[in-house]
């Protein structure tokens, strides 16, 4: 367990941290969230001594750490950056084995831990081991950075940022492979973020700091339910339920990557168009590019050999909406009605896009889980 | 020219250069060290680079007499610069990121200089011991005057016998000495950064 008293920092005149109070369950997944600036690296690394607190106390398993021996104390805990910090001059072994080198385990042991941690991320020990950090992309250095700080099996691990300077797909994995680690590995971990999807996803518990002081320790659900002011609401943006702004519109819901064309085309380039695009039906414009219809491709194989344009085949029976009309009234239309889509119209008449089923479910699907890259 | 005095030059090169890194590497690790030192030393090595070289020598003969003990530490405050600030920049400039997490895991300052940044700044001390090597081989020239032997004697005995054969030769052996020593030492000091450097694979 680790546990602030009363904890403080200053620099000059500006408080960093302002009488911190916090307790972390061993065996917890904690997260620091905040803006930029708020003292979340800070705090952080008073827990390994990189930054000694003016005021207060820092206690693990109730012992006071600034009565423990700094390097003795790092050595028992791991330590994560953003900017990975491996060391460019040791391979992928020799970066693992730096703290179990620390603590004079033997060659062997050391050897065990690196094929052991390299087999947990899938990165087989033949291809890896002996490779030098600039050989490898960001996403596998700093799997091994996370390796690196579990070698010597710290109860405790710190990772500031770890996953900040990577890819979006990368980050998630990494967030996946990490989760999994701890609750194989039952680790006590505090991670700092400003992502609050990354928040949302990793934690057991979430710390939100504002200005060096703490704004609210909550589960996830809890702080989604309950953020307690609006700075942390507007953190939740999109995950917030009391915000949950479902888009209201036909506009919010139709693709706008169609196909159309002008109702004086000929019937073959209709045909063609329809099987390029692989569409069986066309929307068809005016001359003044307003909306006039659609044009099937079973119209133009019963009636449209013998035609030199798609001009008598123009209906316009399929459902039509209005951008600005309630997404309701328009799903029902489209769920209620024949036609496999129904077309969106701007106000001026002319073709705005389209509402199918499955722009429908993805819309829906964004809103209640985010937007997916 | 005899080989007697290509070797005897190549001597008081050798002697000097590893003078040079055995007093200017410390020194550089001490002014990344201590604030306090590190106007001072850096400053003491780049005022002995400007002094004449000839001039130099004259000082340290009149406290040590003529003789090659002379001219091998002459050689060594001469060179002293280029070894010095390599390694005080060198170290200094190893990613913060490094050193921090090197701190956080539990290295000791010394075991991090030893293990992390020494390894990491050493293809710039290199540098600066290939500068000092080729500058040597140049400046060596001088023991002449001071009772050192090495080329620089055939040399000037060219000079004062007008034997432009004489001159040459030894002109000769010192560029190839220069260009040889430069040229092996750039060889091993691009494979020293092809080591570190992101050969990205990916
Ligand atoms: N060494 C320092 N000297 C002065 N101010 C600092 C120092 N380190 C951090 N700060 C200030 O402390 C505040 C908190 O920093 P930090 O903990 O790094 O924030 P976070 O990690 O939440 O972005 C910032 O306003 C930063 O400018
Ligand atoms: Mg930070």
């Amino acid at each position: 367990m680790i546990r602030f008293e009363h904890v403080s920092k200053r620099y000059g005149e500006s408080l960093i941290l302002d009488d911190l109070n916090l307790e972390i369950a061993t065996g917890e997944f904690t997260v620091l969230i905040g803006p930029s600036g708020c003292g979340k690296t800070t705090t952080l690394k008073t827990i390994n001594r990189l930054i000694e607190p003016d005021k207060g106390k820092i206690f693990i398993d109730d012992q006071d750490i600034s009565q423990i021996d700094k390097v003795k104390l790092r050595r028992s805990i791991g330590y994560v950056i953003q900017q990975i910090g491996l060391f460019p001059n040791m391979t992928v072994e020799q970066n693992i084995s730096v703290v179990p080198k620390l603590l004079n385990y033997e060659k062997a042991r050391c050897n065990k831990i690196v094929r052991e941690l390299l087999a947990l991320v899938d990165m087989p020990y033949e291809e890896y081991a002996h490779k030098y950090p600039s050989e490898m992309s960001g996403g596998q250095q700093q799997r091994i950075g996370v390796l690196r700080a579990l070698a010597a099996s710290p109860p405790i691990v710190l990772m500031d940022e770890p996953f900040g300077a990577l890819d979006p797909m990368t980050r998630r994995i990494l967030q996946d492979e990490v989760s999994k680690l701890q609750k194989k590995l039952n680790k006590t971990i505090v991670f700092v973020t400003h992502d609050m999807d990354e928040a949302l996803n990793m934690a057991d518990k979430i710390i939100f700091m504002n200005k060096g002081k703490i704004v609210q320790i909550a589960a996830p659900e809890e702080m989604l339910e309950n953020p307690a002011d609006d700075l942390i609401r507007s953190f939740m943006g999109k995950h917030s339920k009391d915000q949950e702004a479902l888009p209201q519109t036909a506009a919010d819901f139709m693709r706008s990557d169609i196909y159309s064309c002008y109702r004086n085309r000929g019937v073959r380039e209709a045909i063609q168009q329809m099987a390029r695009r692989k569409v069986d039906t066309l929307l068809v414009k005016n001359l003044d590019d307003t909306y006039a219809g659609t044009v099937s491709i079973k119209s133009i194989r019963n009636h449209g050999k013998d035609l030199k344009t798609i001009e008598p085949l123009i209906t316009q029976e399929n459902a039509v909406s209005y951008v600005d009309e309630d997404a309701q009234i328009c799903f029902d239309k489209l769920l209620n009605g024949q036609d496999s889509y129904v077309v969106v119209l701007n106000h001026d008449g002319t073709i705005a896009g389209i509402v199918t089923k499955t722009s429908m479910a993805k819309s829906l699907a964004d809103a209640v889980w985010g937007d997916s890259q | 020219m005899t080989l007697d005095m290509i070797m005897s030059h190549l001597y008081l090169v050798l002697a000097a250069v590893a003078l040079t890194i055995i007093i200017g590497v410390p020194l550089g690790i001490l002014a990344y060290f201590y604030k306090s030192v590190r106007k001072i030393i850096l400053w003491v090595v780049e005022v002995l680079q400007t002094m004449p070289a000839l001039a130099l020598l004259g000082i340290i003969m009149v406290f040590l007499g003529a003789g090659k003990a002379t001219v091998v530490i002459g050689l060594l405050l001469y060179s002293l610069l280029p070894v010095v600030q390599n390694t005080y920049v060198g170290l200094s400039e190893v990613d913060p990121a490094i050193k921090e997490v090197a701190q956080g895991m539990g290295m000791t300052k010394l075991y991090r200089l030893w293990h992390v940044e020494m390894p990491i700044a050493f293809p710039l001390i290199f540098t600066g011991i290939r500068i000092a090597a080729v500058t040597s081989v140049g400046t060596a020239v001088f023991a002449t005057f001071v009772g050192g032997g090495g080329l620089g004697s055939l040399i000037y005995r060219g000079i004062r016998v007008s034997n432009m054969t004489m001159i040459m030769s030894g002109t000769l052996a010192l560029m190839v000495m220069a260009v040889g020593c430069d040229g092996i030492m750039s060889h091993i000091e691009k494979r020293l950064y092809r080591r570190f450097s992101p050969r990205k694979t990916i």
